[in-house]
């Protein structure tokens, strides 16, 4: 690329298209040699660890393939879309970003070294093949990394957003009665998507009493605290009531500090006991039906 | 627009629309604590369902009328709040307080009914 300047009479004798076809025919001459170059190339770097030998051959001849091609036709659309395809089937198995990229531009060195092989005895026209060959490798090794990190990235959407809905069920354990058992850190995002979900859930499933049951969550911070007992004013806008169970000493604390009208707030020791109360205000009766038989 | 209010037996019921001004809230209010000694009521349902949004002044007013109800000697239920309407008021601190809520019409009726049982 530091020749980039010199001889542009000579440069503009030859299209560059032209240069790209003489490197694709090259290429496709020597594909056995190089790829194999290239695969030990891999191995000698400990990329792609994960994966077996016979997969890396695999692999490594459709990237070869593909890769020629879009040096020929300088579409990159097909090899963009390979490299999702193979992205998919590959981050599962723990495949590294590094080692994507770096397989690439190995592949990038080892046909840049064959050209230097190949003209060693006409520098002139190395410059002008390498001027060719090079921008056009460059966006090939973009295309290849962009194109996995893009996958990655959606894989962890993916998987945030499942996380989130496993994270805040809302549950009918009676008739009108909802539990939403919250479990974890709280942020102040959370927080809101679990208002969300209890606001929807009471107009649902018309639900007179509503049971949160906090004892998976250890701390919570003055924001997060101030969201809850608007929750909790929320809910009785919509005509439900709402029970709050399982407070730790530390959000004990923390509502205290925030100064919560107590008088809004109904809370109850355990799940049990909220549950109990819940089914009193509904007017529900639990007894047993008959003594226990001995055993 | 101006609200209708309908009488129900000894209820007083009065659908918002979905856009009012503040003199149709004005209007209304007046109307009803007109009304509820007039008809000898014993309680009036507010349903604002249709209300996607509400300002300050309509939940201030909502909270008046309850009050003013309240001192006329009878009972109000504020019905069909919608629940991104209920967190946007709370977060204003708009909290109705003291104010009878329900989730709809039918819910609302059912809460009177029980009271008028209880006090009967």
């Amino acid at each position: 690329m530091t020749l980039n300047n010199q001889a542009p009479e000579l440069a503009r004798s030859e299209a560059p298209s032209e240069l790209l076809r003489e490197l694709v025919a090259h290429l496709r001459q020597n594909r056995t040699q190089l790829r194999e170059e290239w695969v030990v190339r891999i191995s000698e770097t400990r990329l792609l660890t994960a994966m077996t030998k016979e997969e890396i051959f695999a692999e490594a001849t459709s990237i070869y393939d593909s890769y020629v091609e879009a040096l020929e036709t300088e579409a990159f659309e097909a090899l963009q879309a390979y490299a999702r395809n193979l992205s998919e089937r590959i981050i599962p198995r723990g495949v590294e970003t590094h080692e994507v990229v770096g397989i690439v531009l190995l592949l990038r060195d080892v046909l840049a070294r064959s050209l230097f092989a190949k003209y060693q005895n006409d520098f002139k026209k190395l410059n002008r093949i390498l001027d060719a060959y090079e921008p056009a490798a460059n966006r090939i090794a973009n295309t290849v990394a962009v194109g996995f990190v893009q996958e990655r990235e959606r894989v962890i959407r993916q998987q945030q957003e499942a996380i989130r809905e496993l994270s805040t069920p809302v549950l009918q354990v009676r008739e009108r009665l909802l539990i939403l058992p919250i479990i974890g850190v709280i942020d102040p995002q959370r927080a809101r998507q679990l208002t969300e979900q209890l606001l929807r859930g009471i107009r649902t499933n018309r639900a007179k009493v509503v049971v949160i049951d906090i004892t998976g969550v250890a701390a919570m911070d003055v924001t997060v605290a101030n969201h809850l007992v608007q929750t909790v004013e929320a809910s009785r806008l919509l005509g439900a009531t709402v029970i709050v169970t399982g407070l730790s000493p530390e959000i004990a604390q923390t509502l205290v500090t925030i100064g919560v009208d107590l008088g809004k707030m109904n809370t109850v020791g355990d799940l049990q006991g909220g549950i109990e109360q819940a089914e009193r205000v509904l007017g529900y009766k639990v007894a047993t039906l008959a003594e226990p038989e001995p055993r | 627009m101006e609200v209708p209010i309908l009488k129900q037996g000894a209820v007083l019921i009065a659908t918002f629309q979905a856009a009012l001004s503040d003199a149709d809230l004005n209007q209304l209010r007046m109307g009803l604590v007109q009304q509820v000694v007039k008809f000898r009521s014993r309680a009036v349902i507010v349903d604002v369902t249709a209300m996607d949004v509400m300002d300050s002044f309509a939940s201030r007013t909502l909270r008046e009328i309850a009050h003013m109800i309240r001192l006329r000697g009878a009972d109000t239920v504020i019905v069909g709040i919608q629940p991104e309407v209920a967190f946007a008021m709370v977060q204003l601190g708009l909290t109705l307080e003291g104010v009878a809520t329900a989730l709809d019409l039918e819910e609302g009726l059912a809460y009177l009914n029980e009271k008028f049982k209880t006090t009967n």
